[in-house]
């Protein structure tokens, strides 16, 4: 294409070049801020240098509150998510197969549940547990609200792949007599695994860092993002960017993991084994 | 297998889904509707059947211009995030050849949105704040004498949160929908005779505007309902129908926060219809 070589092509690049930059540059400063010695302040320069003082930091109580116990809180609930989403959005997927009666209804509830104003699902969900009496608790209510946000993503997904899927595998295996069950995990399941871990790992950093459809619901103990965000009014040291940078690099690497898993999975399926 | 145990089975499939749905999304909407008409005593709601919460809010001058103050973010985070968006997948569907290298830098700007929204507003600080880089930079290039104080804290660092955040919620359906373009239609366009700007005008932007309108959708309904940027980001005066439920409910005042929530609700559910109105996305679902 000659188009490469016009204006306009540098021009784009020049502005897609910004876009990334202003996409990373905060991130990336408070990465840098992590960095600082014991006297290290919020903002620019740099005082002194020091690779683990305030990573350490993070890890001693008094310094940013409870944040241990908000991680394992938060990672609890992403993998009991992640979990729960595979299993209803893949089964959902699969009834989508078939024609049925509701489907429209359904198809569309689900992309209404991405699409409704966060806070709503919040402030519904705290006051019905309010009006049946009930404690809201990360693991019920709040567990609950982040279904209403994985599960449609993980669901679209889902339908993809099977709008792609090839069906002469599965024909060949009844034909062979093998039951629905043993067609899906003999069959489908394996196929479909490479894209259902990607679909994990996503559903898991979308409720690892979910906050809105939380924030009312989570009971007298908070997920991660939650203590983090209570940390920003009382945390006034480089401690709340090293505990940033942790959590970033976190989802960073899971990401990395999904896309990697995902692609080094489905090359290996496409390899013959004969 | 039967006829009739087959439509069971796929009802057995769908099940779980439809319960989740019902159980989170449907069933609290419908009790924010029912307690919206609640009467609210001063410290606990009471059943009942009162229309004063919807008074309130109509007559009460702040409610009103907290809405006034929503749409006016609205407004200026959506068009930022359609230039933004647009530019930029249009640059890689359309400027980069190399497969691997499109994917990879489409992969660029997504990670950020699978990462806390709470800590990249956090990163900020260091950027915009009184002592922060920004103003550092062009205190010395002598471009200001004062250091600017609306970088953080004020609107502008509200919608640029909101921009900097969202903006994948643009970039992935209008790259989707500029990618699925086939391409010996813009080829045939250039043929016969049409300009650039032309082919652009007549054949790329309508044929993305399902793309468009599905950005528009979701950066529409966060919006709306955005509470924690303009708590971050804002100043104390920074409103938002969002921040305002959250407010009331931190004052218990559950009544009052469902019946903004409903008018929330109707507002966005126009909105979005419009946006449906003037394009059809069913295509693309």
């Amino acid at each position: 294409m000659n188009k490469k070589r016009s204006l306009t092509f540098y021009l784009l690049a020049a502005f897609f070049a910004l876009f990334v930059l202003f996409l990373y540059s905060p991130m990336l400063s408070i990465f840098i801020l992590t960095f600082q010695g014991p006297q290290g302040a919020l903002t620019f320069p740099m005082r002194g240098f020091s690779l683990t003082y305030w990573l350490g930091q993070v890890f001693q109580e008094q310094r940013v509150g409870n944040f241990v116990g908000a991680f394992w809180r938060s990672l609890g609930l992403g993998v009991s998510v992640m979990l729960l989403t595979l299993m209803v959005s893949v089964s959902a997927g699969l009834a989508f197969r078939n024609r049925f009666r509701g489907a429209n209804s359904l198809f569309y509830l689900t992309i209404a549940s991405l699409i409704v104003p966060s806070i709503l699902i919040s402030l519904g969900i705290g006051i019905v547990f309010q009006v049946l009496g009930m404690q809201t608790n990360w693991f019920s209510s709040g567990l609950g609200a982040h279904m209403t946000w994985t599960v449609p993503f993980a669901f679209l997904i889902v339908l993809g792949i099977f709008n792609r899927f090839n069906p002469s595998y599965e024909e060949a295996a009844r034909d062979l007599g093998a039951s629905d069950t043993a067609t899906f995990w003999d069959v489908i399941f394996p196929l479909i695994l490479p894209s259902l871990l990607g679909i994990g790992i996503l559903t898991f950093t979308l409720s690892y860092d979910e906050f809105t459809r939380t924030s009312l619901v989570s009971g007298q103990r908070n997920t991660l993002p939650l203590e983090i965000f209570g940390m920003t009014t009382n945390v006034t040291s480089p401690a709340l960017y090293a505990l940033g940078t942790l959590t970033t690099l976190f989802s960073v690497v899971l990401i990395l993991l999904a896309f990697w898993g995902y692609s080094a999975l489905s090359a290996k399926q496409k390899q013959p084994k004969l | 297998m039967t006829r009739a145990s087959k439509t069971l089975q796929t009802y057995l499939l769908a099940a779980p889904q439809t319960l989740v749905m019902l159980l989170f999304l449907v069933f609290p909407i419908v009790m924010i509707l029912i307690v919206s008409f609640w009467e609210f005593t001063g410290f606990s709601m009471e059943p009942g059947f009162t229309l004063d919460n919807y008074r309130a809010i109509f007559s009460s001058n702040v409610a009103l211009r907290t809405f006034l103050n929503t749409f006016k973010y609205v407004a200026l985070v959506w068009a930022a995030t359609l230039l933004i968006g647009y530019l930029v997948a249009y640059f890689l569907a359309f400027y980069v050849d190399d497969k691997r290298l499109q994917i990879g830098l489409f992969l660029l700007c997504t990670i950020p949105f699978w990462t806390s929204n709470i800590i990249r507003m956090i990163s900020w600080v260091p950027l915009l704040g009184r002592e922060g880089l920004v103003n550092s930079l062009l205190l010395n290039l002598g471009l200001i004498q004062q250091p600017l104080e609306w970088l953080l804290f004020s609107d502008f660092a509200v919608v640029l949160g909101m921009v900097h955040l969202y903006n994948f919620f643009m970039i992935a359906p209008i790259f989707n929908s500029l990618m699925r373009i086939d391409r010996n239609l813009i080829t045939a366009a250039e043929d016969m005779g049409a300009s650039g700007w032309q082919t652009f005008k007549e054949v790329i932007l309508p044929l993305s505007a399902p793309g468009i309108a599905i950005g528009s959708i979701f950066i529409v309904t966060i919006v709306m309902g955005e509470f924690v940027t303009v708590r971050l980001m804002g100043g104390g005066q920074a409103a938002s129908v969002g921040k305002l439920i959250q407010t009331q409910i931190g004052s218990i005042q559950y009544p009052l926060a469902a019946a903004n929530a409903v008018i929330l609700l109707l507002v966005t559910l126009v909105l979005v219809l419009a946006i449906l109105r003037v394009v059809n996305i069913r295509n693309e679902l």
